[in-house]
C-alpha cells in the first residue's frame, strides 16, 4: 500500500515539475519568432546597409570595399542631397513648432469646459485617421492653381488672386508643411488635452486663492507642468518628419524639379530607381545616424527621468 | 546559461519550421514546361496585349505563369526581380530594357538565345541598332517586343484654327504659333511637370536643334565636352522659350491629364511618345480629323525610340523549351501585330504589313525603316534606352532643375556636364 502511494506521489510530482518547466518555456517559445524576425530584419539589415554603403554596389549588391567614397560623393558632388537636407531642416522645424503651438492653443481652449467639447475633439482628431497619402493627394488638388483654391477664388470674382505655393520651386516645401500640420495638429491637441486633464486641480485652486491671474496660472503652472508632454510631442513629430516619405510622394513627388526632396525620397530615388545601391545606402546611414542622435538622448532622459518627471 | 540554451533551441525549432514550409511549393511542374514572366503591363490595353502571348504559348502546350508587379513604372518590379535573382531563383523572363540588359549580363545570369535568333533570322529582321541593344557580348540575351516613338507632337487642329496658327515644323514656327494660341486665350503647350516628361521634351529639342550626331554624342555617349558646348546652350535656350507657353498648373501633372487638355481643346499641343495615342483613341477621336499626330519640330527625319524587351534567365532544363518558344513567338508577325495594335506602339520586326495599323503608326513604321537605314534611329535618354540609370538620373536632375528655376541656359549646360562627369 505504502509503496503504491509513494509511486503515485512521485508521478504527481513529476507532472507538476513538467508543467512548471512547460510554463517556463511557453513564453520563450512565443517570443522566439518575433525575436528572430526583429533581430534579423531590423538589426541585421541595419548592419547590412552600413556594410553596403562602404562598397561600390550599383544595381545589385557587390561586396568590395571602397571606404568612404560614397559619403564623399554624397557631401561634395551631389547638389540634390543638400536640397534634401535643407528641406528636412525647414520642414521639421516649422512642422514641429506650428503643430505644437496650434495643438496647445486648441487644447487650452477646449479645456475651458466649453459646450460640445466632444464634437470639437472629433473634428480636430479626424485628420489623423487619414493616411499621409490621402492627405497629400487631397492637398495636391486643393493647392493646384488650375483645380483648387486659386481657381475657386478667381471664379468668385477675385480674378487677381493667386495661390502658387505648390508650383513655385522655392516655396513648395511650405506647401508640404501646411499639409503635414493639418494632419498632425489634432494628435498634438489630443496629447496636450490629456496632459492638461492630468494636472492636479488643487494646485490651480491654490494659485487662484493666492490671487494669480489666469494668464499667470497658464504660463507659470500649467505649461511648465506639461514638460513631459512637450518632450513626447517633439520626439514623435521629429521622427515623423525624418521618415516623411509618403506625404512628399503624394503631394509633390519631390517636385517641382527636386525642390521638395527629403532624405527619404532621395534615398529611394537613388537606391531603387537609379541602381546606385551603395550611394542610397550611404544616405540611409546618414539618416539613421540623425535619428539615433535624437532617439538616444530621448531614451536616456526617458529612462532616467521616470522617477522625477512623472 | 540554461536560459540561453533553451532560447537557442526555440530559435532552431522556429527556423527549421520556417525552412520546412519554405520547401512546400515549387513542385508543380507542367507537361510542356512553364515560363514565369515578370512584367508590369497591368493596365487595360497592356494586359490585353500580354494575354495574346499567353494564348499563343498555351496553344503550343506550354504553361504561362504570370508574375505581374504593378506600380512605379517598373520600379517595384525591378526590386522584386533583384531579390529573386539574388536568391538564385529568377523568373524565366523579365521586362528589362536598354543598357540595363548589359548590367544583368554582367551578373552572368542570362541565357543564350542565339539558336532561336539564327533559326528565326533576327539579324536581318531587326534593325542593327535594336539588335545591338538585345545582345550581351555579341550573344542574344533579350527579345524586343515593341517600338515606341518619342518625338511626337500631338495637336488639336481646332485650337490651331481658332488661333489662326499653323502646325509648326521648326522651333521658330513653334514660337509664332504658340504666341497666337496664347493670344487667343488658350494654353499653347499641355505640359506635365514631372522630371521624366521634362526630360522627354528636352531630348526632342536635343535631336531637333543639335541633329542626330550631336544627340548621339551628348545623350548616348554622354560626352562631357559636348554636354557643355554652345549647341547645348542653344538647346536650353529653346527649352526656356517653350516653357513660356505652359500654364501654372503644370508641376507634377500626369502625362495623361496633359493629353486630355489637348483632347478637350484647352491646350494646343503636347510633346509625348506614341502612348498618348491611346488617350485619343479612348476618347473616340479620329487621327487627322480630331487630332493631328505630327513629328516634333525639326525631327521629321529622326526617330527617337523606346523599346520594351524581355531578358531571359538561365532556367531548369525542363523549362528551357518553353522559354525558347516564348522568345520565338514574341518576334513572329502574329504576336507583333496584335500586341502592338493593343499597345499603341509599332512592330520591332521590319517588313510587316502596315494595313492593320492606324495613321500615326503607319507613319512611324515608314520612318522606322527609313531611319534604320539612314542612321537617324536613336535611343531615348529619358526612357532609359541610351545611358545607364545613374547617368540618366544626373541628366534628368539638371533638366528638371532648369525647368523649375530661372537658371540661365549657360549655367544649365555647365551643370549638366559636371553632373554627368560626377557619376561617369
Amino acid at each position: 500500500m505504502g509503496k503504491e502511494t509513494s509511486k503515485a506521489n512521485d508521478k504527481k510530482l513529476r507532472n507538476i515539475k513538467f508543467r512548471n518547466r512547460l510554463g517556463n518555456l511557453i513564453p520563450k517559445i512565443m517570443i522566439a519568432p518575433t525575436f528572430t524576425v526583429s533581430l534579423v530584419c531590423v538589426y541585421g539589415f541595419i548592419l547590412w546597409t552600413i556594410w553596403i554603403s562602404f562598397t561600390s554596389s550599383k544595381i545589385l549588391p557587390k561586396y568590395d570595399f571602397v571606404g568612404f567614397e560614397q559619403y564623399n560623393i554624397l557631401f561634395t558632388q551631389e547638389p540634390r542631397w543638400w536640397v534634401a537636407s535643407l528641406n528636412l531642416f525647414i520642414f521639421s522645424g516649422l512642422f514641429i513648432a506650428i503643430c505644437i503651438a496650434l495643438g496647445l492653443t486648441l487644447a487650452i481652449f477646449i479645456d475651458q469646459r466649453l459646450r460640445g467639447e466632444g464634437v470639437f475633439r472629433t473634428i480636430y482628431l479626424y485628420p489623423m485617421a487619414l493616411s499621409f497619402i490621402v492627405t497629400g493627394t487631397a492637398w495636391r488638388w486643393i493647392m493646384n492653381p488650375s483645380l483648387g483654391l486659386e481657381r475657386l477664388v478667381q471664379q468668385l470674382g477675385f480674378s487677381d488672386f493667386t495661390f502658387r505655393l505648390l508650383v513655385e520651386s522655392n516655396v513648395a516645401i511650405y506647401a508640404v508643411v501646411i499639409a503635414a500640420v493639418w494632419q498632425s495638429t489634432g494628435f498634438m491637441f489630443a496629447l496636450f488635452i490629456a496632459g492638461l486633464r492630468g494636472i492636479d486641480n488643487s494646485i490651480i485652486k491654490a494659485a487662484q486663492i493666492d490671487g494669480a491671474s489666469l494668464k499667470k496660472i497658464y504660463l507659470r503652472i500649467i505649461i511648465p507642468s506639461l514638460r513631459p508632454v512637450f518632450l513626447s510631442a517633439v520626439i514623435i513629430l521629429l521622427h515623423l518628419s525624418i521618415k516623411c516619405f509618403d506625404l512628399v510622394m503624394a503631394l509633390t513627388s519631390g517636385g517641382p524639379g527636386y525642390s521638395t526632396d527629403m532624405p527619404a525620397t532621395f534615398m529611394y530615388a537613388f537606391a531603387f530607381n537609379r541602381g546606385r545601391l551603395a550611394f542610397g545606402a550611404a544616405s540611409a546611414v546618414i539618416m539613421f545616424i540623425t535619428v539615433m542622435a535624437i532617439i538616444i538622448p530621448y531614451l536616456y532622459t526617458e529612462l532616467k527621468g521616470t522617477r522625477n518627471a512623472r | 546559461m540554461k536560459r540561453i540554451i533553451t532560447s537557442l533551441i526555440c530559435l532552431l525549432m522556429f527556423a527549421s519550421f520556417a525552412f520546412a514550409t519554405g520547401q512546400g511549393d515549387g513542385t508543380s511542374a507542367a507537361k510542356g514546361g512553364e515560363v514565369e514572366v515578370l512584367h508590369w503591363w497591368t493596365s487595360g490595353g497592356e494586359a490585353a496585349a500580354v494575354a495574346v502571348l499567353k494564348q499563343l504559348l498555351e496553344a503550343e502546350g506550354y504553361t504561362w505563369k504570370d508574375f505581374a508587379v504593378a506600380g512605379g513604372g517598373g520600379d517595384n518590379a525591378m526590386t522584386v526581380l533583384k531579390s529573386r535573382a539574388l536568391a538564385g531563383n529568377p523568373p524565366a523572363a523579365a521586362q528589362v530594357k536598354g543598357p540595363q540588359i548589359q548590367l544583368w549580363g554582367d551578373e552572368g545570369v542570362l541565357t543564350n538565345l542565339n539558336d532561336v535568333a539564327k533559326a528565326e533570322d533576327w539579324d536581318n529582321l531587326l534593325p542593327k541598332v535594336v539588335a545591338d541593344v538585345m545582345k550581351y557580348k555579341g550573344n542574344y540575351v533579350a527579345v524586343p517586343v515593341n517600338v515606341h516613338r518619342i518625338n511626337w507632337m500631338w495637336c488639336n487642329p481646332a485650337v490651331f484654327k481658332k488661333a489662326g496658327a499653323t502646325i509648326p515644323k521648326t522651333w521658330e514656327e513653334f514660337e509664332a504659333a504658340a504666341k497666337k494660341i496664347k493670344a487667343a486665350g488658350l494654353i499653347p503647350v499641355a505640359w506635365g511637370g514631372q522630371p521624366w516628361q521634362e526630360a522627354t521634351v528636352f531630348e526632342i529639342i536635343v535631336a531637333g536643334v543639335g541633329g542626330t550626331d550631336f544627340y548621339k554624342k551628348a545623350l548616348v555617349d554622354a560626352d562631357v565636352n559636348t554636354l557643355k558646348s554652345a549647341t547645348m546652350v542653344k538647346v536650353f535656350k529653346t527649352l526656356r522659350m517653350v516653357l513660356q507657353y505652359i500654364d501654372p498648373g503644370a508641376p507634377n501633372r500626369d502625362w495623361n491629364l496633359a493629353t486630355s487638355m489637348v483632347i478637350n481643346g484647352e491646350a494646343g499641343m503636347q510633346f509625348m511618345g506614341d502612348w498618348a495615342k491611346g488617350e485619343f483613341t479612348a476618347a473616340k477621336k479620329a487621327p487627322d480629323k480630331d487630332y493631328i499626330a505630327a513629328t516634333a519640330p525639326q525631327t521629321s527625319k529622326q526617330f527617337i525610340f523606346n523599346i520594351d524587351s524581355f531578358i531571359m534567365f538561365n532556367v531548369a532544363d525542363k523549362d528551357k523549351n518553353a522559354q525558347k518558344a516564348m522568345a520565338r513567338l514574341i518576334v513572329q508577325p502574329k504576336f507583333q501585330e496584335v500586341f502592338n495594335i493593343n499597345k499603341g506602339s509599332i512592330p520591332v520586326r521590319l517588313g510587316m504589313s502596315e494595313e492593320p495599323f492606324d495613321i500615326p503608326a503607319r507613319l512611324a513604321m515608314k520612318d522606322f525603316v527609313a531611319t534604320s537605314k539612314s542612321g537617324d534611329l536613336v535611343p531615348s535618354m529619358a526612357h532609359e534606352m541610351a545611358v545607364m540609370p545613374d547617368i540618366k538620373g544626373a541628366m534628368v536632375d539638371t533638366v528638371t532643375n532648369f525647368c523649375n528655376s530661372d537658371m540661365s541656359a549657360e549655367d544649365a549646360a555647365a551643370q549638366l556636364a559636371s553632373a554627368v562627369a560626377a557619376v561617369k
